[in-house]
């Protein structure tokens, strides 16, 4: 028996974003599109100095599915912005899509997530999707198209004209999605997107998440607290400690591509989860 | 119906008291002009009819108001109706001065870091002088150098309303949130747009209140920079005239069209943000 939870829509089959290769059965091995050596950030504030980061060597490439897992003050969402170029490295080199953080925010190379929806609340839910695309741009009738295409995919169409506090929590999330999408980035950046909402509404998004990664073939760089959407939907869990911020271990998913909420309770789920939460528990020791 | 209807009462009971308080008020009066064999009845009675009583009744302000907004030509300067377009006229263009005013220097203030920190002492001091001292100054240096008529008093109109304008769209400006900014910056949006998408649509908030609280403030300072200087028309040159002649009954009546095109400019100002607030779907 499949677990629907009530917000999820039936995901119409042809709804799949121009441009988007089909999805492959088996993992990519791609190119890169992420590649960190050494890379470390101190913030000096007030006479002494934090390091929120140090020492972190990761490669992720197309298609993959990455997530950053630690206690509060790892650095993962630093990771994360410096992925984004909303920080600044102090040490190490970064290169996204192989040329700097600030270049490939130029080019519009990712969507970026953040832990609240971050709606403009003067804004109805078309226009806020479309907020990326007027930055860009483009011109009025490819933005509606563009707009209705991304609200359809992650079913919220019938709530174009609406107002962000008119909606729900797990809709303004996903209207947030949408946004991040709206421009078709080939890399989304998820900063625990999901950190607020309740669980049942948790397990509808994570399992619509997981299906527009497998429809889109996206990259995607997810930070998480939770251990379970950690699992479930990565291809990669990297594995933080924090004092100072590190990498302590990345561990393979050998979990199939296409998951449902079911295999949450199969045993290859739980030896996976298992070896996430060992290494937690080390990297916590050691800090 | 229900919005209106407490209005009402407060009224009602308002010019209840007003016509009780006519009657003690213009009660020595009445009596100095009565006849001697007057009864306390005779004495009330008069006290709602006298020329130049030291309270007017509401009736007696209704009339004057009604005879001399509708019973004379709208360019003659015993009408009513002609001192209030221009004061209504000079607070408008001062408003608009003030919002043209305090938007440019809340724009300087959230962008430009030294005009932060050296322009606020200055423009609170600008509100701390009084007005009405310096009104008259102004007025005279502004017509040496050939302004003169309506523009010295929009001038001081704007002046008095400039700094709530200023003050909320300063906050305005600032009132949006670390991710909302963040975002434009993952669209390498321009400063512009950031403005444009961001800032000043935040800023409405901030600005609807404040200019319900400049409109009114603006049309004190028409009417006061009209006091000083010897203006011709306006309510202020009619409120100076009536004192001058004694005339108790002008000086009510323009009081109270002041009054009501205060009412009228903040009314003008509501039905402004309902419109915004419509546009957003209900909320500012």
């Amino acid at each position: 028996m499949r677990a629907v939870a009530p917000e999820a829509p039936a995901w119409p089959d042809t709804t799949v974003l121009p441009g988007a290769a089909a999805p492959p059965d088996e993992s990519p091995v791609g190119e890169t599109v992420i590649a960190a050596r050494d890379l470390g950030v101190t913030f000096a504030a007030g006479g002494h100095e934090t390091v929120a980061l140090t020492g972190v060597d990761l490669t992720i490439r197309k298609g993959e599915f990455v997530s950053l897992i630690g206690p509060s003050g790892c650095g993962k969402t630093t990771l994360l912005r410096l992925i984004a170029d909303l920080t600044q490295a102090t040490s190490g080199s970064l290169t996204v899509n192989g040329t700097t953080p600030a270049e490939a925010r130029q080019q519009r190379a990712y969507g970026y997530v953040f832990q609240a929806p971050a709606l403009y609340p003067w804004r109805n839910v078309e226009r806020n999707v479309m907020l990326p695309l007027e930055v860009m741009g483009l011109p009025r009738a490819e933005r509606q198209q563009r707009a209705a295409r991304v609200l359809d995919l992650v079913g919220l169409g019938e709530f174009r004209r609406r107002f962000p506090w008119q909606l729900s929590g797990g809709m303004q999330q996903r209207a947030s999605i949408a946004r991040a999408l709206s421009f078709e980035p080939r890399l989304l950046l998820m900063d625990e997107p999901f950190g607020a909402l309740d669980e049942i509404t948790r397990d509808g998004l994570t399992l619509h998440l997981h299906q527009l990664w497998r429809r889109t073939g996206l990259t995607a760089v997810f930070v998480t607290h939770s251990v379970l959407e950690a699992v479930f939907l990565s291809t990669r869990i990297v594995v933080m400690s924090s004092r100072p911020g590190r990498v302590v271990a990345v561990i393979n998913s050998r979990l199939p591509r296409e998951r449902d909420l079911d295999v949450r309770e199969t045993p290859q789920f739980l030896a996976v989860a298992h070896e996430v939460r060992v290494a937690l528990r080390e990297g916590h020791e050691d800090g | 119906m229900n919005r209106v209807l407490p209005v009402l009462c407060v009224l009602a009971v308002v010019i209840a008291v007003w016509f009780a308080a006519s009657v003690p008020m213009n009660w020595s009066q009445a009596q100095a002009l009565a006849d001697d064999d007057a009864t306390w009845t005779d004495i009330a009675e008069a006290t709602q009819s006298l020329s130049r009583p030291l309270l007017p009744t509401p009736a007696q302000v209704a009339g004057e108001m009604v005879t001399t907004l509708v019973g004379y030509p709208v360019t003659s300067p015993r009408s009513l109706l002609h001192h209030a377009l221009v004061t209504a006229w000079e607070s408008a263009l001062g408003l608009a001065i003030s919002l043209a005013a305090g938007i440019a220097l809340a724009v300087g203030i959230v962008y430009v870091r030294t005009l932060d920190r050296t322009l606020m002492p200055w423009l609170v001091a600008s509100q701390a002088i009084p007005v009405l001292a310096i009104a008259p100054m102004v007025v005279v240096v502004l017509g040496n150098i050939g302004v003169t008529g309506v523009l010295p008093k929009a001038l001081i109109a704007g002046w008095l309303s400039f700094f709530p304008i200023t003050t909320g769209m300063v906050k305005g400006l600032r009132s949006s949130d670390v991710m909302q900014r963040d975002l434009l910056h993952t669209y390498s949006a321009t400063k512009l747009q950031a403005f444009t998408k961001l800032r000043w649509p935040a800023s409405m908030a901030f600005l609807f209140p404040a200019m319900k609280v400049a409109a009114p403030l603006a049309l004190v300072g028409a009417i006061v920079a009209e006091l000083p200087t010897g203006a011709q028309a306006g309510l202020g040159a009619r409120l100076l005239t009536g004192s001058y002649y004694g005339l108790t009954l002008q000086i009510w009546a323009a009081l109270l069209m002041a009054a009501l095109l205060a009412v009228l400019a903040i009314g003008l100002v509501d039905a402004a943000q309902a419109l915004l607030v419509r546009s957003r779907g209900g909320r500012l």
